[in-house]
C-alpha cells in the first residue's frame, strides 16, 4: 500500500468547508529530508493542506500516510501522530501566560513524559543553537515578532519531530525580521529536516526548496524543481501567478 | 499620574460633595432621631461585639461555600464544553443545572433545601445543621452563576491556542488544563470577585433558616434595644471584609499584566 521510503504521501485528498471545496484531490509524495515549498494565492489551499497532514483538520476523502502509517485511518491516536509532526503557524500562537522556557518544555514534559530536567536541557540547547538563550525567562509578549516565531519553531523542534510543517511563518513579521526566521528554516533544511513549507517568500522558496508545488484552486497545478517552476513554468496558471508576484515586486 | 492641579481639583470637589451630603442629612427634619437610632456612639459600641461575633458565622459560610463553588462551577463549565454525542447527557445536565439554579431566587432555594431535605427523613442528609443547608443552597445557586463566568472565560481564549497545544501532541484535557484554563481564569478574575462579594452578602439570607449570623444578630439587638446602630455595625462589617479582597485582586491583575506586557524589550 504505502512505500516505507516516503516521509509523507497524500492520495486524492479532498476537503470541503461548507460549499467551498478547498482541496480537490491532492496527490503528493514527500521523500525523507526533502524540502517542499507550497506556493499559490491566498485561499488556494496551502494552509488547509498542512492542517490536514497534522490532523488539525479532518479530510473528507482520500488518505494521508506519514512514515508509512495511514494517519487518516479511523481510530488512530492523533496525539501520538502529532508528536512526530511539528507545525508552526503564521501567528506564532505561543502561550502568553508561560515563559519562553515553559512554552518549549510543556509538551515534552506532558506528552513525551520527559523529566523537567531533561526537557529544560533540551530547550536550553535549542535556544542556544538559535541565539535565544538569554530570552528563556521572558514572556512571549516581551519578544519581537521574529523572536516569537523562532521560539515557536523551537517549541515544535523540542518534540524532536520527523517532519516540520511551516504555515506562512514569516507573513506576520515586519520585513526586517523575516531574515532571522528564514535563517532558522535554512539551518533545519541543511540538517536534513523533512519540511512542507507554505510560503509567499518566492526568493526563499527558490533558494531552499528541493521541489516547489504551485497550488491553485485546491489542486497542485504544477510541481517541479524551483529552477523550472520559477524560470520556465509550463502551466499558464503558474505563469499568471508568477507574473503577478513579479509585478508586486516580490520576486 | 495625576498632575498637581488635577489632584487639587479632585480633592476640593470631594470635600464640597461630601460636605453637601452631610449638611443635607443633618438639616433633614428627622435628623436628630436618625442620628440617635442609627449612629448612637453608645449603641454602636455595645452592639459591635455581638454582631461581630455573629459575623464570624458569615465568614465561615462564605469561605466554605466559595471553595466548593469555585470547584463545582469549574466542573460544570468544563462538562458543558465536552464535545461528542456520547457526552450529551452530561452536557444537558450541566445546562439544566445552570438554568434551574440561576433562575430560582436564592431565598426559595434556601427554603427548599433547608426545610425540604430535613423533611425527607433520610438518615444522614436530613439531620444536618441549618448552616450546612444554607451553605449547600449558596453553593448550588452561586455555582450556576460562576460556571457561566468560567465558560465565558474559556470561550474567550482563541481557538488557535488549542490548535497550538494539540499540534504539539497534548491531549484535549492537557490543552484545557495547561493552556486554556490558566488564561481563562486570569481573564475572569474580576467577575469572579464580583460574584464572591455577592456571595458574602447573601450569607445574610441564611438567617431565614434560623441561624444567627450578623444581620440576624443586628436585628435581634435592634428589637431588644429599640436602636438600629447594630445594623450600621453589620453593614460596616460587610463592607470592610470586601475592600481588602477587592484591592488584593486589583493588585494580582496589575502584577500579572505588568509581568507579561510588552514593556521594555531589553
Amino acid at each position: 500500500m504505502s512505500d516505507g521510503a516516503e516521509a509523507i504521501r497524500l492520495d486524492a485528498v479532498r476537503k470541503t468547508f461548507g460549499t467551498n471545496e478547498v482541496l480537490r484531490g491532492i496527490d503528493l509524495s514527500v521523500a525523507p529530508e526533502e524540502v517542499i515549498c507550497l506556493i499559490g494565492a491566498s485561499g488556494s489551499g496551502k494552509s488547509t493542506l498542512l492542517k490536514c497532514v497534522n490532523l488539525l483538520e479532518s479530510v473528507d476523502s482520500g488518505r494521508i500516510f506519514v512514515g508509512g502509517e495511514e494517519i487518516t485511518a479511523p481510530g488512530v491516536d492523533v496525539n501520538r501522530i502529532r508528536r512526530h509532526i511539528g507545525i508552526v503557524f503564521q501567528a506564532f500562537n505561543l502561550f502568553p501566560h508561560m515563559t519562553v522556557l515553559r512554552n518549549i518544555t510543556l509538551a515534552p514534559i506532558r506528552a513525551l513524559k520527559l523529566s523537567r530536567t531533561d526537557a529544560e536541557r533540551r530547550a536550553v540547547d535549542l535556544l542556544e543553537r538559535f541565539g535565544l538563550a538569554d530570552r528563556k525567562d521572558e514572556y512571549p509578549d516581551r519578544l519581537s515578532g521574529g523572536q516569537q516565531q523562532r521560539v515557536a519553531i523551537i517549541r515544535a523542534l523540542a518534540m524532536e519531530p520527523d517532519i516540520m510543517l511551516l504555515d506562512e511563518v514569516t507573513s506576520a513579521l515586519d520585513p526586517e525580521l523575516v531574515a532571522e526566521v528564514l535563517n532558522v528554516i535554512r539551518e533545519l533544511a541543511e540538517r536534513g529536516m523533512t519540511m512542507l513549507i507554505a510560503t509567499h517568500e518566492m526568493g526563499f522558496a527558490r533558494d531552499i526548496a528541493d521541489r516547489v508545488c504551485f497550488l491553485d484552486a485546491g489542486t497542485i497545478a504544477e510541481q517541479g524543481p524551483p529552477e523550472q517552476i520559477f524560470s520556465a513554468p509550463q502551466n499558464p496558471r503558474t505563469r499568471r501567478f508568477l507574473q503577478r508576484i513579479i509585478e508586486a515586486g516580490r520576486l | 499620574m495625576l498632575g498637581r492641579r488635577a489632584v487639587l481639583i479632585s480633592t476640593a470637589s470631594t470635600i464640597v460633595f461630601f460636605t453637601a451630603v452631610v449638611v443635607a442629612v443633618a438639616l433633614s427634619p428627622g435628623s436628630d432621631i436618625v442620628r440617635e437610632r442609627f449612629f448612637s456612639w453608645f449603641h454602636l459600641k455595645q452592639a459591635a461585639p455581638e454582631v461581630a461575633d455573629a459575623f464570624l458565622l458569615n465568614i465561615r459560610m462564605f469561605v466554605i461555600a466559595e471553595v466548593f463553588i469555585l470547584v463545582l462551577a469549574l466542573l460544570i463549565a468544563i462538562v458543558r464544553g465536552i464535545p461528542g454525542p456520547v457526552f450529551f447527557p452530561l452536557r444537558a445536565g450541566a445546562i439544566v443545572f445552570t438554568d434551574v439554579f440561576r433562575g430560582v431566587p436564592l431565598i426559595l432555594v434556601l427554603y427548599l433545601i433547608g426545610f425540604g431535605v430535613p423533611g425527607l427523613g433520610l438518615q444522614y442528609f436530613s439531620s444536618r445543621s441549618e448552616v450546612t443547608y444554607g451553605i449547600v443552597a449558596l453553593v448550588l445557586v452561586y455555582s450556576a452563576y460562576v460556571a457561566e463566568v468560567y465558560r465565558a472565560g474559556i470561550d474567550s481564549i482563541h481557538e488557535s491556542q488549542t490548535a497550538a497545544a494539540r499540534s504539539l501532541g497534548l491531549s484535549r484535557w492537557q490543552s484545557l488544563r495547561f493552556v486554556v484554563l490558566p488564561q481563562a481564569v486570569r481573564r475572569v478574575i474580576p467577575p469572579l470577585l464580583n460574584d464572591f462579594i455577592g456571595l458574602q452578602k447573601d450569607t445574610a439570607l441564611v438567617s431565614v433558616l434560623g441561624s444567627i449570623e450578623a444581620a440576624r444578630a443586628a436585628q435581634i439587638y435592634g428589637a431588644e434595644q429599640f436602636n438600629y446602630a447594630s445594623y450600621v455595625v453589620a453593614a460596616a462589617l460587610f463592607v470592610l471584609i470586601t475592600i481588602p479582597l477587592a484591592r488584593f485582586t486589583d493588585h494580582l491583575i496589575e502584577r500579572d499584566r505588568r509581568r507579561r506586557a510588552a514593556g521594555t524589550v531589553s
